[in-house]
């Protein structure tokens, strides 16, 4: 995607400028690094082609499951009788806690997700037993006719409630940068604030999903929809009592993630695999939209307490940030989560002083779960809320407020959790868009506009954006991946990454392609699979391309140097004068095919296939102190939004999205371009219509698409102008020195959002800062704007 | 009577008997033919995932289409018609159709889950040049949802396969030709012995036949556009022993103006309504274009807005509030009630066992009267309202002499809000006599709290729909900009 205008119909051009995307000179290999290559699957997903989980022809005898759900948020249960359940038309078998050989459990790590309840209930929507039929339809009829007796118990709903109630489900942790109390006090300016923020459901279109074919002995196949197939692995091992060597679990893609498919297809997992165990029969589980939505796990919505002292110019000079999160009722990724929002608290500021601290609340709510950003979003939301406040407080301009905190290029600087920020290029990546988007001129127009327009009002606001990139669980950082070279010199890759539309698997594919200088359709990309590649960590932390494209790299640099040494000794040259150039490989004054090469090696008894490690270097973070380098690097990103409110029913528009963003160098600047897109998209939905809503008694009363709104075509503006950093280059070894992107340009959207403040601040002519909720929906945008006008008429009288 | 639904899959003619009558055209594909291209997202017409192309004769030679969501069609819409599907596109020699290539070329495919129903959904607006700019484009494929491109290359891809060749009148009649002659013009009648006992299907031909059908099965569910009765089958899981199509019948899918007033028959679908209601006021278009989307609009009815009785349906205060009046018929009997009347309590509506919604007739606005509407929801598009206000004010020698102000969203029924008209009546128009039109809203409406909105935001949003209208229809002076959406749209 060489050209910069994308678009040439309509009101306004949307374009994107494509930096290090040089056309490929004469002879180069097709699709190596740094090209714009197309997804890999792109043709198939347009013909309909591509497989998904439910498409795998079903084997003859194919069991079909249904999960009953819990009807009550806390309860223990009395009885449940399934008799009639048994007797139902279609059904061959009941699952219930008895029946499952193994452990009752299907969490990532503390052992408190029971697959059936042992007596009791802790969220609407908990999986009771499950049903295995003949199809669908009779599974769910079935079903309904368990006859369940609870005893209902008092249940915490919500952060505020669980706080109240001193509900801890992990031990709360803090960190500490000098003495931020005391800085504030010191301040000649301070303010303290609350924020509360919503969850998000994951919405993937592909719903969860496993089909598990049972094998010869312990021998256990399953189809997993996850982004963690070791995970599934060891969880259905654990179950069933037998050795992960008998699980094996595959996934060729995923009809979305997005972290909603880390720890949760355990679940489906175990109860496919448990059916098929049992009955012998290959049996399905696959999830309802609505039944999805109810019974996994979202964004963590967080209440955020902050303090903040400043000078006159708005330099901060220390901070505290209270942070409490619904996990729900138990652990899953709360603890990386809500230690991620902690890790973001600084965003890109310099806060001198600091204090972070976070409590991780007990629910009886649905175990809440990784999403893009893994609770970083969070953290930022309530900082850069700070940051408006400080300028709206001191009547400065936002930009010039944030521009005086920002982490300095040269180093030198702290983060709350002691790492020192080395390769800073936050302000001036936000020169850069400033100028770009006109934003001082916009801003101003923007105050005239509303002088003069009672009804509806515009905001504009800026973020810049710091994201530490790295599983901050610091094993977790390591990948493997498989490449086997055929006598045909093709090539076959494997890695322990999923793919699920990021676009890992082309960008894992042009790195083994540059790596032996051949077009890209000579690798195969295959199937992820605990079978080839053990042990793996969950794709995620954006983190994909970066362990598994090293991993993958030396898989292909090991069969490379083999080559190598044969040709050197075959041909009796120094082992620098064999090269690899496009397609063939010098050696010495000759060029051989890489075909014929690789031919020649076989018959010489050549291994051509090598599995591949990598492990990020340097990375490690000590509890006890809060201090250490979670992080390999950071990605940075800027953003400016514009808005439109209508002050009488709250009704709210995106109408420009200005996006610079660093990526490095680009390994492929149409996937990073689409990921950047996606990813504000779906971030301007977390913060604006995507709204979950929870009735009183603990059911989820948002749990289809009817009720609960992710962003249409119509939520993007047209106006929407995304720029990959030219100057965007890794600071240390990462894959081509590229920068991951999975997560980060999430939270650029948080640009929309102080925007809407800042809009909801115009209409009370700037005199009182809002009190604006997220997500921002049209219903708190219109309250906000009733509070900072009845707090204006206070002033006044 | 035909006992079989006839139709053409891409180019195969497909005969089913025996079917049960709600099996969806989803899992007709998917698990019947194993066409497994069609994804399913939410089972529920809401994501577009499941997007497929229907096209039929449309009398004249050529051929009429519509995409529309297979999630929640019953098998017994394809009788007689072509299904498309996305297996469908691709040339005899392999080569991508003009829009899958676009896709392609544009990046518009991430998980790719959600492509297949981008994809037929701009098929169907290329085939039939629905949109051409980019707004268009966009309102187009409002019905469908993806969660990792953030649409701007699918809009682009939408853009770019415009220009591509569309097929030639030769090739359309030849297909026109074939469908007429799998149609039989009888009324489909089904039965299917299942684990849940006996289902029945009728799709009568006149209105006649409806209403002896449906006078001998007063039990019966009709079926128009399935948009709700769908969602009864695959959410909600519900046996529908006898169920009667409503949308084979000519005379309820007509349109008629007389002059001074038009006439909708109940089987006229949203898409089909939205020339004749934009033509009554600018607004009514507008909003159609917030109901729902596309896919949707092409099945669902005027008739089934209203007869579902729904408190939060789009149609009914609009046109409550324009003095509709709905035609009902049961057997030979038909009469004629004011639509206001219709809604007679939650759950309970002003129809007979047996007796069906003909069409309803809406009287043309004079030129002294004042109309809006306006939907509130917490999406722009495809939404259901958290309120939606209608308000149709006449003006007479300076004071207001009539006024129809209704809501929906804010009772247990589409309502008019009595105090509030009566609060205006005989002022003068303008922002003072609307401010206590407002005040006397908090006596018609108490509503309610849910997901959608508090009540407080109801009651309040609601009374500044009114002090809206009144700026957006100030007799004098520079007009109020009121609308974020035509800021947003420059
Ligand atoms: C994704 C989605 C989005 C939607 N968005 C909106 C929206 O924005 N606004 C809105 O108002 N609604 C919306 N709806 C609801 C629904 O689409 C509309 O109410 C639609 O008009 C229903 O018409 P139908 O023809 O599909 O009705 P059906 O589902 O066929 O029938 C609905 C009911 O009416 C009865 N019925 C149908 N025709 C007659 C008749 N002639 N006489 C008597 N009874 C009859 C049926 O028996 C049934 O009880 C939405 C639905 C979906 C699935
Ligand atoms: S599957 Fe979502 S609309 Fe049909
Ligand atoms: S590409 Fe994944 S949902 Fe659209």
């Amino acid at each position: 995607m060489d050209e910069t205008v994308i678009q040439d119909r309509g009101i306004s051009a949307t374009f994107s400028r494509v930096p290090h995307s040089e056309p490929p000179h004469d002879g180069a290999i097709k699709g190596g690094v740094a090209r714009s290559v197309k997804h890999d699957s792109a043709p198939r997903h347009v013909a309909g082609e591509a497989i998904y989980t439910d498409d795998i022809p079903e084997l003859p005898g194919t069991l079909h499951l249904h999960l009953a759900m819990s009807a009550h948020a806390h309860a223990a249960i009395l009885s449940m009788d399934l008799d009639a359940v048994r007797q139902a038309a279609g059904v061959v078998r009941v699952l219930t806690l008895d029946d499952i050989p193994g452990k009752n459990d299907y969490s990532p790590f503390f052992g408190d997700d029971p697959i059936f309840p042992e007596g009791l209930v802790q969220y609407v929507g908990q999986c009771l037993f499950a049903v295995a039929a003949e199809s669908r339809e009779a599974a769910f009829q079935a079903a309904l006719l368990a006859k369940i007796e609870y005893a209902p118990l008092p249940a915490v709903l919500t952060v505020d409630e669980a706080l109240a109630a001193d509900l801890d489900l992990l031990p709360r942790h803090e960190m500490r940068l000098g003495d931020a109390a005391a800085a504030i006090d010191a301040a000649p300016h301070r303010l303290a604030n609350t924020l509360h923020m919503g969850g998000q459901d994951h919405f993937y279109l592909e719903g969860q999903i496993a089909y598990a074919i049972p094998g010869e002995g312990d021998d256990m196949f399953v189809y997993s929809s996850t982004q963690h197939p070791s995970e599934v692995q060891h969880n259905v091992a654990k179950a069933l009592g037998i050795a992960d060597h008998s699980v094996t679990v595959e996934v060729r893609r995923m009809g979305g993630g997005f972290g909603g498919k880390e720890s949760q297809p355990a679940l489906m997992a175990n109860v496919a695999a448990l059916a098929a165990r049992l009955t012998g029969r290959p049996a399905k589980l696959r999830l309802d939209r609505d039944d999805d939505m109810v019974m996994t796990g979202k964004r963590h919505d967080f209440r955020i307490d902050y303090a903040v002292g400043f000078d006159g110019d708005g330099r901060i000079l220390g901070a505290e940030f209270d942070q409490a999160a619904r996990c729900g009722y138990s652990a899953d990724l709360s603890g990386g989560i809500t230690d991620r929002a902690m890790f973001h608290a600084d965003n890109a500021y310099d806060l001198q002083a600091a204090r972070v601290t976070s409590r991780r609340m007990k629910t009886h709510t649905v175990s809440n779960t990784a999403f893009r950003g893994f609770g970083g979003p969070q953290g930022l939301l309530a900082t850069e809320r700070m940051m408006d406040e400080i300028a709206f407080g001191l009547g400065l301009d936002p930009f010039d407020v944030r521009r005086a905190n920002y982490y300095p290029a040269e180093g030198g600087k702290v983060t709350p959790y002691h790492m020192e920020v080395t390769d800073s290029v936050i302000l001036e990546m936000m020169d850069e868009l400033a100028e770009s988007s006109d934003y001082r001129a916009r801003r101003r127009a923007i105050r005239a506009f509303n002088a003069t327009s009672p009804i509806l009002k515009k905001g504009i606001g800026v973020t810049p954006l710091k994201f530490g990139i790295s599983f901050t669980t610091t094993h977790l950082n390591q990948a493997g991946a498989l490449v086997h070279v055929y006598k045909d010199g093709s090539v076959h890759l494997n890695h322990g990454g999923t793919e699920m539309g990021q676009g890992l698997f082309i960008k894992v594919a042009q790195v083994v392609a540059e790596e032996f200088q051949i077009d890209l359709d000579r690798v195969k990309i295959t199937a992820t699979t605990t079978a080839k590649v053990p042990n793996t960590s969950a794709t995620a932390a954006s983190s994909g391309t970066d362990l598994n494209g090293m991993a993958a790299k030396n898989a292909a640099g090991a069969i490379k140097q083999r080559l190598i040494a044969f040709a050197a000794a075959k041909y009796s040259v120094p082992e620098e004068q064999v090269v690899f150039l496009p397609n063939r490989v010098r050696v010495g004054n000759e060029e051989i095919a890489f075909p014929d090469l690789v031919q020649e090696a076989y018959l010489n008894q050549v291994s051509l296939s090598a599995a591949g490690f990598y492990a990020t270097p340097g990375i490690h973070y000590d509890r006890e102190t809060a201090s250490g380098r979670p992080f390999f690097y950071f990605a940075y990103g800027a953003a400016i939004s514009e808005v439109v409110i209508d002050t009488l029913t709250g009704e709210n528009r995106l109408v420009r999205a200005d996006i610079l963003h660093d990526v490095g160098r680009s390994l492929n600047p149409a996937i990073d371009l689409g990921q950047i897109e996606g990813g504000f998209i779906q971030g301007l939905g977390w913060l604006t219509t995507e709204e979950l809503w929870w009735d009183k008694s603990g059911r989820l009363r948002t749990h289809a698409p009817s009720t609960y709104k992710i962003p249409t075509a119509n939520d993007r503006p047209d106006d929407l102008r995304i720029e990959l950093w030219d100057k965007g280059y890794n600071k240390v070894d990462s894959i081509y020195r590229s920068k991951a992107v999975g997560e980060p340009p999430l939270m650029l959207a948080i640009s929309a959002f102080s925007a809407l403040t800042d809009a909801v601040a115009a209409a009370g002519g700037y005199r009182v800062f809002p009190h604006l909720d997220a997500p921002a929906t049209p219903e708190r945008i219109l309250m906000a704007v009733e509070d900072v006008k009845t707090r204006v008429r206070a002033l006044e009288s | 009577m035909s006992d079989a639904i006839r139709f053409l899959l891409g180019d195969r003619e497909r005969v089913l008997r025996d079917v049960p009558p709600t099996l969806t055209v989803l899992e007709y594909l998917r698990r019947h033919e194993r066409r497994t291209g069609t994804k399913e997202g939410c089972a529920e017409g809401d994501c577009g995932a499941c997007t497929v192309v229907l096209q039929e004769p449309d009398g004249q030679g050529g051929l009429r289409r519509r995409a529309v969501n297979s999630c929640i069609q019953f098998v017994a819409v394809l009788d007689g018609r072509q299904l498309l599907t996305v297996e469908d596109l691709k040339a005899a020699d392999g080569t991508l159709h003009p829009v899958q290539q676009a896709i392609v070329d544009r990046h518009g495919s991430q998980c790719g889950f959600c492509t297949p129903g981008f994809v037929m959904q701009l098929y169907s607006g290329w085939l039939g040049q629905d949109y051409s700019e980019r707004p268009e484009v966009k309102n187009w494929i409002a019905g469908n949802l993806c969660r990792c491109t953030g649409y701007g290359p699918i809009i682009d891809a939408g853009l770019a396969a415009l220009d591509a060749e569309r097929p030639g009148t030769a090739e359309t009649t030849a297909l026109a030709e074939r469908l007429e002659a799998l149609g039989h013009g009888e009324m489909l009648h089904l039965a299917h012995d299942g684990p849940h006992g006996r289902q029945e299907w009728f799709a009568p031909r006149s209105v006649d036949e409806l209403a002896a059908i449906y006078l001998a099965h007063p039990d019966a569910v009709l079926v128009a556009g399935a948009t709700d009765v769908g969602l009864w089958v695959t959410k909600q899981h519900r046996h529908l022993a006898t169920l009667i199509d409503v949308t084979r019948i000519p005379e309820l899918a007509a349109l008629r103006d007389t002059g001074n007033e038009l006439a909708i028959g109940a089987g006229v679908t949203h898409s089909a309504a939205m020339e004749a209601l934009s033509a009554l006021h600018p607004d009514l278009g507008k909003l159609l274009t917030r109901f729902a989307a596309v896919q949707i609009r092409n099945a669902g009815t005027v008739g089934g807005n209203i007869a579902n009785g729904s408190p939060i349906g789009d149609l009914p205060p609009a046109l409550i509030a324009l003095d509709a009046r709905l035609q009902l018929r049961k057997g030979r009997e038909q009469r004629e009630i004011a639509l206001e009347n219709f809604f007679v309590a939650y759950g309970n509506q002003d129809r007979a066992p047996g007796e069906f919604v003909e069409s309803v007739t809406v009287p043309k606005l004079r030129p002294n009267t004042r109309f809006a509407c306006y939907k509130l929801s917490k999406r722009f598009d495809s939404d259901i309202s958290a309120v939606m206000a209608a308000f149709s004010v006449t003006v007479e020698a300076g004071r207001i002499a009539s006024a129809r102000l209704a809501f929906g969203g804010m009772a247990a029924t589409p309502k008019r809000a009595k105090a509030a008209e009566t609060a205006l009546m005989g002022s003068a128009f303008g922002l003072e006599a609307f401010e206590a039109a407002a005040v006397a809203l908090a006596e018609d409406f108490q509503p309610l709290t849910d997901m959608r909105a508090s009540a407080q935001y109801r009651l309040l949003a609601a009374q500044n729909l009114l002090r809206r209208f009144a700026l957006e229809n100030a007799p004098a002076g520079r007009p109020v900009a009121t609308r974020v959406l035509e800021i947003a749209h420059g």
